[in-house]
C-alpha cells in the first residue's frame, strides 16, 4: 500500500469511523519498498489539497522516514517560478519528493493497526486486507 | 460550427453519451443537432476545429468529424446547401494537395459510380493534385441508405478534421490480455466507460468491485492514476505471473496504477472525504459472481477462537459472508459516491435490466447525484445499462431531495434480487 492510500483509509469497522483515532491506521512492523510510478506533477497538485498532512507526518515519523515541512506545500511549491515564456512550468524537488513519498514508497509486508479499536490489517505483498471478522462487522 | 462524426454502427446508444461526455471533459459546449441510433452520421455544433480535434482524438464509438460542407436528401440539394455554406471557403484550397473518400451506409457503390460522385464535386475550384496518400484536405462523401433501396436518403460532404483512437481497441484486445476472469468487460466498452466517467491525466479513479480491473485499465490509458479493490483478494493476487499488475505492466501503465487492496464496499476503509475524481464499477448481481458481504448469516455473533486463539488472526482465515440484495448494492455505491467524489466527479455504473418490464430495476438516486446519462446494452435474452451520475456541487443539492431520501432509507434495503430470481427461472414469462 503507498502512503497516498494509506492517508484515505481508516478502520473499516462501522463503530470506528466516528471516531477521530481510527486515523490514520498505524503501521507496524513495516517493510518498505519503493515502487516506481508515474511522475505526474499536475496530479500531486490535484491531490494536495485533498491531504491530511498532519496524518502524514505522524505515519513519516513512526516509518522513520525524512520529516516533513510543517504544513501542506502550495501548488505554487510544485513548479519553478518564472518559466520563460510558454514553456511549462518545471517541477521543483518538493514535487519530486512527494512523488516518491506519496505514490512510490509502499508498504509491502506489515501491518495497519486501528488505534481506536486495536484491530490489525495484514499488507502482504503490497495489498492490505480488510475483511472483518463478523462478530466486527 | 457545424461538423460531422462519422461512429461505427455498434453499441449505438453510447455514442451520444460518449459525444456529450468528451465535450464535457474538454470543457466546451455541444449540441446534438441530428442523431439517430439507426445512422452512423450524427451533425453536431461545436465551438471550433480544434474542438472537434479534440473530441474525436479520445473517441472510441466515432471513426472521423468533418467540418459540414453541406447535406441534403439528394445530390442536387447537398450541392446547394454546400454552395452556401462554403463559397467563400473555397479560394482556401485552390492550390492545396486533395482527396475525396465515399462512405456508403447499408448500400454499394461501384467504382464507376464513385468516380461519379466525386466527378458532381468539379465545379469547385481547386487546382492542386489529387493525392490520396496525405493531402493537405481531405474531403468525405456519406451516402445514407434505407436498407434494400438504390438511392441514399440523406447525403452529408465535409472537410476531414481528425480520426478517432477506434484502434486503441485491438491493444486492449480480451483475447491478448494476460490476465482477465469471466466477467472482464469487453475492451471497446471498458474504453467507452472510462470516456463516460471523464478520464484523463491528473484525475484519481477508483474500482471497488476491481476483478481483474478492466475499468482501471481503460481509464489509466487515458492517464488516469487508478485505485480498485475487491471482496475477493485473489482476483487482485492473480495467479503465478498473472495478476492485476501483469496487466498494466503489459499496456506499459504499470506506473498510473497506484493500489488494490482487499475490501467489501459495504465496510469499506475508505474515508468519507472528496478526493475521488470519477468511480467505475460493475458491481456483481448474482449471475455469475455471487453478491456477497462481509457477516454471518445467522446475524451478529460472538468471537470465534481456535486453541484459545482468534480465528481471524490465523494466516489461512477467511471471513463468513452473506447475501445481500442488489438494490442495497446499487444504494450503497451512491452513497459511497456522495461522500467521495468531487464536484462534478462521476459515479459510472453498470447494471442489468430486464427487457420484461415486470422485472426493470429502478435507476437508483440519491439527492447529491444527477443522473447524466443512461445508455442500454442489449443481448438475445437480457440487458444492461450503463448509467452516469455527476456528483451535484453542494451548494445546488436539494434538501428537500435530502430529507425525502433519509426518510426512505431503511425501508428500501432488503428486497429480493428480482433479477437472479428472474435469470434462474429462464426469462419465463
Ligand atoms: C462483475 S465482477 C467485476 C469484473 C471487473 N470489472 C473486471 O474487469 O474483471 C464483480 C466483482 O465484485 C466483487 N465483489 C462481490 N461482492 C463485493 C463486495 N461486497 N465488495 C467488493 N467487491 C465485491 C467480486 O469478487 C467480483 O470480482
Ligand atoms: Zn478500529
Amino acid at each position: 500500500m503507498k502512503l497516498l492510500t494509506l492517508n484515505f483509509v481508516s478502520c473499516a469497522r462501522k463503530a470506528c469511523k466516528s471516531s477521530t483515532s481510527s486515523f490514520p491506521l498505524h503501521p507496524r512492523d513495516a517493510e518498505l519498498e519503493l515502487v516506481e510510478m508515474e511522475f505526474n506533477p499536475q496530479f500531486l497538485q490535484n491531490m494536495l489539497p485533498k491531504l491530511e498532512w498532519e496524518a502524514l507526518q505522524i505515519i513519516c515519523n513512526e516509518l522513520a522516514l525524512p520529516t516533513l515541512p510543517s504544513s501542506t506545500p502550495a501548488a505554487s511549491d510544485l513548479f519553478e517560478s518564472g518559466g520563460e515564456g510558454s514553456s511549462p512550468a518545471q517541477p521543483t524537488q518538493v514535487a519530486r519528493d512527494l512523488h516518491k513519498l506519496l505514490l512510490e514508497t509502499t508498504i509491502r509486508e506489515g501491518l495497519l493497526v486501528c488505534s481506536n479499536c486495536g484491530h490489525e490489517y495484514a499488507i502482504k505483498e503490497g495489498i492490505a486486507n480488510f475483511l472483518l471478522p463478523p462478530h466486527l462487522v | 460550427m457545424e461538423y460531422l462524426i462519422r461512429s461505427a454502427q455498434q453499441h449505438e446508444d453510447f455514442r451520444e453519451a460518449e459525444i456529450k461526455a468528451l465535450a464535457t471533459l474538454h470543457g466546451f459546449d455541444v449540441e446534438i443537432l441530428s442523431y439517430s441510433n439507426e445512422s452512423p452520421y450524427c451533425v453536431v455544433r461545436l465551438p471550433s476545429d480544434d474542438a472537434a480535434k479534440l473530441l474525436i482524438e479520445r473517441s472510441i464509438l466515432a471513426c472521423a468529424i468533418y467540418r459540414l460542407w453541406g447535406q441534403g436528401s439528394d445530390y442536387d440539394s447537398l450541392h446547394e446547401d454546400l454552395r452556401s455554406r462554403t463559397e467563400s471557403e473555397w479560394s482556401k484550397y485552390k492550390v492545396s494537395s486533395f482527396w475525396f473518400q465515399i462512405k456508403t451506409f447499408q448500400s454499394k457503390r461501384s467504382a464507376t459510380a464513385r468516380q461519379d460522385i466525386v466527378e458532381s464535386f468539379s465545379y469547385l475550384p481547386f487546382d492542386g493534385p489529387i493525392t490520396p496518400q496525405n493531402p493537405d484536405v481531405e474531403f468525405c462523401v456519406c451516402e445514407y441508405f434505407d436498407k434494400g433501396t438504390l438511392t441514399p436518403k440523406q447525403i452529408y460532404m465535409g472537410r476531414l478534421i481528425g480520426n478517432s483512437c477506434r484502434d486503441v481497441i485491438n491493444v486492449y484486445d480480451l483475447k491478448k490480455r494476460s490476465y482477465i476472469s469471466t466477467t472482464s468487460m469487453d475492451a471497446e466498452l471498458a474504453l467507452v466507460t472510462a470516456n463516460l466517467a471523464l478520464a484523463g491525466p491528473n484525475k484519481l479513479m477508483y474500482d471497488p468491485f476491481v476483478g481483474t480491473a478492466g475499468f482501471p485499465i481503460a481509464c489509466a490509458h487515458f492517464g488516469c492514476i487508478v485505485l480498485g479493490s475487491d471482496i475477493d483478494g485473489r482476483c487482485i493476487r492473480g495467479k503465478g505471473e498473472k495478476d492485476v499488475l501483469s496487466n498494466f505492466r503489459q499496456y506499459g501503465i504499470a506506473g498510473r496504477w497506484l493500489d488494490g487492496f482487499t475490501a467489501d464496499l459495504t465496510n469499506t476503509p475508505l474515508r468519507k472525504r472528496r478526493f475521488l475524481d470519477a468511480i467505475v464499477c460493475d458491481p456483481p448481481y448474482g449471475v455469475r459472481e455471487g453478491l456477497k458481504v462481509l457477516g454471518s448469516k445467522r446475524g451478529p455473533v460472538e468471537e470465534v477462537y481456535i486453541d484459545g486463539k482468534s480465528a481471524y488472526k490465523q494466516a489461512d482465515y477467511v471471513p463468513p459472508k452473506k447475501q445481500y440484495s442488489f438494490t442495497a448494492m446499487l444504494r450503497d455505491i451512491l452513497q459511497f459516491g456522495a461522500d467521495t467524489l468531487v464536484d462534478n466527479g462521476r459515479v459510472v455504473l453498470w447494471m442489468p435490466t430486464a427487457n420484461d418490464a415486470d422485472v426493470e430495476l429502478p435507476f437508483p438516486q440519491n439527492p447529491y447525484l444527477e443522473l447524466v446519462s443512461v445508455s442500454v446494452q442489449e443481448f438475445n435474452k437480457w440487458s444492461r445499462r450503463l448509467l452516469v451520475y455527476r456528483r451535484l456541487p453542494s451548494v445546488e443539492v436539494d434538501a428537500a431531495a435530502i430529507s425525502a431520501y433519509n426518510h426512505q432509507a431503511g425501508h428500501t434495503a432488503d428486497e429480493l434480487n428480482d433479477f437472479r430470481r428472474k435469470y434462474f427461472q429462464g426469462f419465463k414469462s
